[in-house]
């Protein structure tokens, strides 16, 4: 007797059809960062098609900025970025000097360049940490966590706050440093350089990360500018673009004589340029690229964001001596009732995740007519769409985790 | 001081397009109307030596006095602007442009004003279009996917707007 045609295994392989699916991952997905919501359509294991749902965390931010004075304002934007709050009240802070045209005292701007660069390494920290998670190893999260702990406790002492410091304000800041907290600053920094090539073993150089995320999610430096991407992301695929250099006036003259360099590979060569920072004593060596790695993939944006972070520590060492240095005031707050002119500005700063940008428009009034933020991660995220298509559904986490958004500053 | 060539190119181009320049204010403006804007943009995304590829924003401001004592003492007539924050990363140059457009099409209450879509110059344009038309209610024309984004799909009027009224209750959540 011949066997039946059903059990013949290539006829069954033959019969069996996929359908496309639609698979609802978020909003409460640990490896999406806050209540982000995509709808993939799948063929099996290949994603065809991305679509990110937003607002789940929208506070009408906007809206609630058109009834308070700017100084009233500076909370809601900690509650934007609440990884990098020290970046987003940097940003509001100099827009509204932009408009009253309000200059600071040099000391102050040191003072701002220490604080926004250690809530720099502390954000970055984070999208480290995470990352890991996202891609299965919970153990650089712990170490992240660790450093990032020291660094709070740092801003806890100079404002009192953990996350939503509200401390540096339009004209300057709530507060000097406490006495003798530069100290314990370069004491982190030292202890915080030792840890730092601990990182890059767990991660940059680890066999697995690098097989989940080198040559994935692979973004030409075209398509980073055409969608308006900024910060890390911009400069993994290789475009050198820093608001710390290419900046307003008014913001580059914070980093007047400070020396550091720009994270962005070569597009010709791929490479990083040549780090001339004494560190250790010698000069650092950068963990090698991997063979596997493309310019503009996952494991490009992971790689800009730990070397930023040596920069960040190269600049606040030089901050503190220069504040120090310094004699003077921080600067004094604008009043809570100062009117706005009828005029409107816009100003971008280099924040994390990327530019973020406030407009603000006065009528005269202490409240203004009109706030508006621009966030960085919102532009960032609508990459994913283009990005994720044709991708295994597996490479979802580390691509989304690798635009390193947060949620709270894409909703406002 | 560099956007005066640019300024003087625009005019040539575009003549009657280009409504107001003003280099005066803290960022140099320059109006132009809906016509000509998608021109304009491709324009300055594309010519050699300005080389605008990024766009920062699109924000919608709206003006309107709901208080009529108010509205009185103001010069300008209620309208509604649509401003673009762009720059460039070949040539680190950065410029505002906006187009004014009245607050309901055809002066007809609850018929959302349109202005035309530049989501085909720029990427970034499509989900800072949908974010302006959710929360100030401007239609741009020629937009794919012209739809909320940060508002729930069924969520009623646009909140930026001046004289919005916030809703009562949503779905049996009170609002105030």
């Amino acid at each position: 007797m011949a066997t039946s045609k059903i059990d013949d295994p290539r006829v069954i392989e033959f019969d069996v059809r996929t359908d496309e699916m639609l698979i609802n991952m978020g909003p409460q997905h640990p490896s999406t960062h806050g209540v982000l919501r995509l709808v993939l359509r799948t063929d099996g294991e290949v994603v065809s098609d991305v679509e990110p749902h937003l607002g789940y965390l929208h506070r009408c931010a906007e809206k609630i900025g058109e009834n308070l004075t700017a100084r009233q304002w500076v909370p809601y934007t900690d509650r934007m970025d609440y990884l990098a709050a020290m970046n987003m009240n940097l940003g509001w802070s100099l827009v509204i000097e932009k408009m009253l045209d309000h200059d600071l005292p040099e000391r102050a701007r040191h003072l701002r360049v220490i604080i926004s660069e250690m809530g720099r390494i502390a954000s970055h920290l984070v999208a480290m940490g995470t990352y890991g998670l996202d891609l299965g190893s919970f153990t650089p999260f712990l170490y992240g966590f660790r450093e990032r702990e020291k660094i709070l406790n740092l801003f806890e002492e100079a404002c009192g706050a953990r996350l939503t410091y509200s401390y540096l304000t339009p004209g300057g800041a709530t507060a000097d440093l406490p006495a003798g907290w530069t100290d314990k600053c370069l004491q982190f920094l030292a202890e915080f350089k030792e840890v730092i090539p601990e990182l890059h073993t767990l991660l940059t150089t680890n066999t697995i990360f690098v097989s989940r995320t080198a040559g994935i999610g692979v973004m030409p430096a075209r398509m980073a500018i055409d969608y308006g991407c900024t910060g890390p992301v911009l400069r993994g695929s290789g475009v050198y673009h820093d608001l710390r250099f290419h900046g307003e006036e008014r913001y580059t003259e914070m980093y007047d004589g400070y020396v550091f360099d720009v994270i962005c590979a070569d597009p010709e060569t791929g490479l990083y340029p040549e780090s001339n920072y004494e560190f250790h004593g010698d000069s650092l060596d950068y963990p090698e690229i991997p063979r596997q790695a493309v310019l503009g993939d996952c494991w490009h944006r992971f790689y800009v964001r730990m070397l930023e972070v040596v920069q960040s520590v190269r600049l606040v060492e030089q901050a503190i001596e220069k504040y120090e240095a310094t004699s003077g005031d921080w600067g004094t707050p604008i009043k809570l009732t100062q009117k706005l002119p009828a005029k409107e500005a816009y100003m971008e700063t280099e924040a994390p995740r990327g530019q973020m940008g406030f407009y603000v428009v006065g009528n005269g009034d202490a409240i203004p007519w009109r706030v508006r933020a621009r966030s960085s991660s919102f532009c960032n995220l609508s990459v994913t769409a283009p990005l994720c298509q044709g991708i295994l559904l597996a490479d979802i986490p580390a691509i989304v985790g690798s635009l390193d958004v947060v949620m709270g500053e894409i909703d406002r | 001081m560099s956007e005066i060539p640019l300024v003087t190119e625009l005019r040539s181009r575009f003549g009657e397009g280009i409504i107001d320049v003003n280099l005066e204010a803290i960022d140099e403006w320059v109006e132009v109307t809906p016509d000509v804007l998608v021109g304009v943009c491709e324009f300055l995304k594309e010519a050699e030596g300005f080389r605008f590829d990024m766009c920062n924003s699109i924000t919608v401001v709206d003006y309107l006095h709901t208080d009529p004592k108010k509205a009185a003492k103001v010069d300008w007539e209620p309208h509604m602007e649509v401003v673009y924050h762009l720059s460039s990363i070949a040539t680190k140059m950065t410029l505002v442009l906006k187009v004014k457009i009245p607050r309901w099409k055809n002066g007809v209450e609850g018929e959302l004003p349109g202005v035309p879509s530049v989501s085909g110059v720029w990427s970034t344009a499509d989900w800072h279009e949908r974010e302006a038309y959710d929360l100030s209610g401007v239609n741009f024309l020629g937009h794919p996917q012209l739809k909320r984004i940060l508002c729930p799909d069924d969520w009623e009027g646009h909140p930026l707007r001046k004289d919005y009224e916030q809703p009562l209750e949503y779905h049996g959540i009170r609002g105030r």
